[in-house]
Formats: C-alpha cells, sequence, structure tokens
C-alpha cells in the first residue's frame, strides 16, 4: 500500500466576477502520495458532486506542463512550491500530513477571477493579437541553414519561446506587471533574422496593449523569475527595456 | 510623451534620475572622505562651493531629481498598487532570489527622505542657506565635529547610512535593467559591482562619521 496523507484544503469560492469570494475548508483523508494536485482536486470535487454540493472551478488541459491552462496559486506560490514546474506536474508527495494547503486563484487587476480559482487571462491573448507575430510572407520551406543564425541567439530565442503563456509571472509579480510574458514573447522574435522586420513596431504596440490592460510597471524584484514554470530569464525584460527604448528614440 | 504615458519610460524616468543621484552622493563621499585626513582641505572645499553660481545650479538640479524620483515613486507604486487588483492573496512567499528591499523600495525610499530631512537641517540650513541669506556660514568641520558628537546623531546616521545601502544596492542594478544594459551574464556582474561600488560609498560616509564620533570620545 502506498503512502497516504491527510490534509486540510483551503480553497478560494467565489460564484462570479462580481460577487465576493471566501474560503472554505474541506478535511482531506487519505490521499496516496502519487496523486497529482489536479487529480486530488478531482477527488474533492467528485466528492462534492455526490454530496450535491457545488465542485470547484479550475483550469486544466494537458496536464503535462505543455499548454499553460493550469494556474492556482498554492501557499503563497503560483503553479505550487515546487519550482519550474507547472500545477499539474505537481504531486502530493510535496505536502505532509496534517497540513493546511491553502489554494487561490491568480490575483490581479488584469486577470479578474470568473468562478472560484479559474481567471480570465485573455488579456495574454490580445497583447499577443497586439504584435506577437511576423506578417512576412515567407514563401515555401527554404533550404537548412539558408538564414544562418548562431548557436548562441538560436539557444536564447527557444528560451524565451518556452514560456507557456500561463501567468504566474503577473500572479507572482507584487505589481502585476506582466513584464516577463510580453518579454519573452518580444524576445523569441527579435532574436532571429525573420523578426527584425517588425521588430521596433512589435516591440512598442505589446507593451503599450500590456499597459492599456492594466498591467503594472516592472520594478525588477525578479519574483516572476523565480516563480516561472519554465525557467524564462528577466534578461528578457532588460531585451525589451532596450528594444522599446531604441524604437521610442528613433521616432 | 513616451516618458509620461508609458511603462517603460517611467522606469527610466526612475532609473536615469537614480543613476544621478548616485553619481551626486558619490562626489559628496569623495568631499567628505577629504575631512578624514585635512581639516583645511575640508574647509577650502566648503568655501569652494558655499553659494557660488555653479554650486546653485548644481543643488536647483538636484533638487529637480530629488523631486521627480519623489513624484515618479509615488505616482508608479499608485499605479502598481491598483494593477494588483483588489483582492490581495491570504498566503504569501518570497523567493530566495528575490531581495526584501525590492520589495519595498517606497518605505526604504520614505525612511531615506526623513533621514535627508534631518541632515539638509543639521548641516545645509546651517551653511549654503544662511550664504545666501547673505550671512557668514558655519565652519563646515565645526558642524561635522558638533553634529557626530552627540552618539543620537551618530546612531540616526549611521541608520540613514543602513537605509541608503538598501536602497541603492537594489537601485543600481535594477537602473541598468531598465535601460536595458544587462543581459544573462551582466546581470550578475552588474549586482556584484553594484554591492562593491554601493558598499564603498556607504563605507566613506561612514568612515567621517566614526572618526569624528570616535575622535568626540578621546576629548
Amino acid at each position: 500500500m502506498d503512502k497516504t496523507i491527510s490534509f486540510t484544503l483551503k480553497v478560494w469560492r467565489q460564484r462570479s466576477p462580481k460577487e465576493k469570494g471566501c474560503f472554505k475548508s474541506y478535511q482531506m483523508k487519505d490521499i496516496p502520495t502519487d496523486t497529482s494536485f489536479l487529480e486530488m482536486l478531482d477527488i474533492l470535487n467528485e466528492d462534492l458532486i455526490n454530496k450535491g454540493e457545488e465542485p470547484i472551478v479550475f483550469d486544466h488541459d494537458c496536464r503535462e506542463g505543455i499548454c499553460g491552462m493550469c494556474s492556482l496559486y498554492v501557499n503563497g506560490h503560483p503553479h505550487g512550491p515546487a519550482t519550474g514546474a507547472t500545477t499539474c506536474q505537481l504531486y502530493m508527495r510535496r505536502f505532509k500530513d496534517g497540513d493546511t494547503i491553502t489554494v487561490e486563484p491568480w490575483r490581479s487587476a488584469g486577470f479578474p477571477v470568473i468562478r472560484d480559482l479559474m481567471v480570465d487571462r485573455s488579456a495574454f491573448d490580445k497583447i499577443m493579437q497586439a504584435g506577437g507575430y511576423t506578417s512576412i510572407n515567407v514563401g515555401g520551406v527554404p533550404d537548412a541553414n539558408a538564414i544562418p543564425i548562431s548557436k548562441e541567439k538560436a539557444d536564447l530565442a527557444m528560451d524565451a519561446a518556452s514560456c507557456i503563456g500561463c501567468g504566474a509571472c503577473v500572479a507572482a509579480c507584487k505589481n502585476g506587471s506582466a513584464m516577463l510574458f510580453v518579454s519573452a514573447k518580444v524576445s523569441q522574435l527579435a532574436l532571429l533574422p525573420q523578426g527584425q522586420v517588425e521588430a521596433a513596431r512589435r516591440a512598442k504596440s505589446m507593451l503599450h496593449k500590456m499597459d492599456e490592460l492594466g498591467f503594472g510597471n516592472c520594478t525588477n524584484t525578479r519574483a516572476c523569475e523565480a516563480e516561472c514554470p519554465k525557467c524564462v530569464s528577466i534578461s528578457n525584460i532588460a531585451r525589451l527595456n532596450r528594444e522599446f527604448i531604441a524604437a521610442k528614440l528613433k521616432d | 510623451m513616451w516618458l509620461i504615458d508609458s511603462s517603460i519610460g517611467r522606469k527610466v524616468v526612475m532609473s536615469v534620475t537614480g543613476m544621478a543621484l548616485i553619481l551626486f552622493l558619490t562626489f559628496h563621499m569623495a568631499m567628505n572622505c577629504v575631512a578624514l585626513f585635512s581639516e583645511d582641505g575640508y574647509r577650502a572645499i566648503c568655501e569652494f562651493l558655499g553659494a557660488n553660481w555653479y554650486a546653485l545650479v548644481g543643488t536647483v538640479g538636484l533638487a529637480a531629481l530629488m523631486v521627480i524620483h519623489f513624484i515618479y515613486a509615488f505616482w508608479l507604486s499608485w499605479q502598481n498598487y491598483k494593477a494588483r487588483g483588489s483582492s490581495r492573496y491570504a498566503v504569501t512567499e518570497r523567493p530566495k532570489t528575490v531581495e526584501w528591499s525590492s520589495q519595498n523600495m517606497l518605505v526604504i525610499g520614505i525612511i531615506v527622505c526623513i533621514g535627508l530631512f534631518i541632515h539638509l537641517i543639521n548641516f545645509w540650513s546651517k551653511m549654503q542657506l544662511v550664504e545666501i541669506m547673505g550671512d557668514k556660514p558655519a565652519d563646515g568641520v565645526d558642524l561635522i565635529r558638533n553634529t557626530f558628537s552627540k552618539w543620537y546623531f551618530a546612531l540616526v546616521y549611521l541608520v540613514w547610512l543602513f537605509f541608503i545601502w538598501l536602497h541603492l544596492t537594489h537601485g543600481f542594478w535594477s537602473a541598468i535593467q531598465t535601460v536595458g544594459w544587462s543581459s544573462k551574464v551582466w546581470h550578475k556582474r552588474w549586482k556584484v559591482i553594484g554591492n562593491v561600488c554601493i558598499t564603498l560609498l556607504i563605507l566613506g560616509f561612514a568612515s567621517v562619521l566614526v572618526l569624528y564620533f570616535g575622535k568626540s570620545l578621546m576629548a
């Protein structure tokens, strides 16, 4: 028989964006430590449904750390206490018997709560639509290495592109700033020749969209970088600052 | 105007005014340290600056930098507070790589300003201000000796210096990051350079204080 733990789960319940929310406690009994955090919530929800209560609403999709759909602010950390992992990659073996586990939604003006633990992250889509793409005609598939890109640059671009857009950076930031997300999305293109053509316009319009949607100003606390499930570096923020300032000085 | 209506622009204003203030403190410290070696030398510097036109231009410029840095600090903090939303987290935990000072720059800055107020009353109001009014300014060395012979002023100034150290060790690399002169490698280098420079700066100020407090104990 696997090891099991019992603990108290404090979950934020909120019926709609306008209504006031509050914490509700649930006693979890004999949960196997091999259960993932989301499976544990599934167990609780099944129980709630059987009892005729409203299940807890939370976001999830691929459950393998790729899609960026899961969220949850667990015990003071976006995506829970594990580093470099999403909530769906979090397992109950991280917790001890008798613990109280507090689960909250992302809290930020840019991410209003829809219900319970689910927040509206469509602000990120709007920022992407503002310029997170290339609109050049690429034609057919080019020959390999037709456009030489140094290994160093390719690595940096890939590291920036590892951002899954989950919003943990905003959730972690005391200023509710989306700079890590925006900088990763600007960097992944700014580092490559294909992204150069629209680089200045992209940096300006994505940043303006971010400001317009009510995200805060970056104060370099590095909380975003520490909590990012993909360990995206704040050196991307420096690059975005550079790109933006250069674009504005050229105007 | 992008220095007002974009988040990066507003941060650039904080960064540039902050860097200018660090530069001022460096000169200030260098001039203070003259008092370690030669009291006559320090008096000569006080006389050279005094209420001459270039010193007045410098003072006005400095005051402007301070005011801009201050106004933007409150403005940014207010915007950031609003961006956090109306409900706060019940449980928060600071990750290891996040410095405490980086999340409390406004509070530390306000404490530094209180210290500055005391400092202006102690020194500036008896030196440059008196000279602007047309009177003879107090002797700089006497002022240092009198102020730091009192244990409570020595203590207040040491605490003040500690808070300036907290503010600037974050402010230094943060200012450089904001204007974009940083990368994965240079981030670590700037942090080391910043910590060394700011620690030397604060030790420079503290050495004058400690020397004159020590002298007062001997006398």
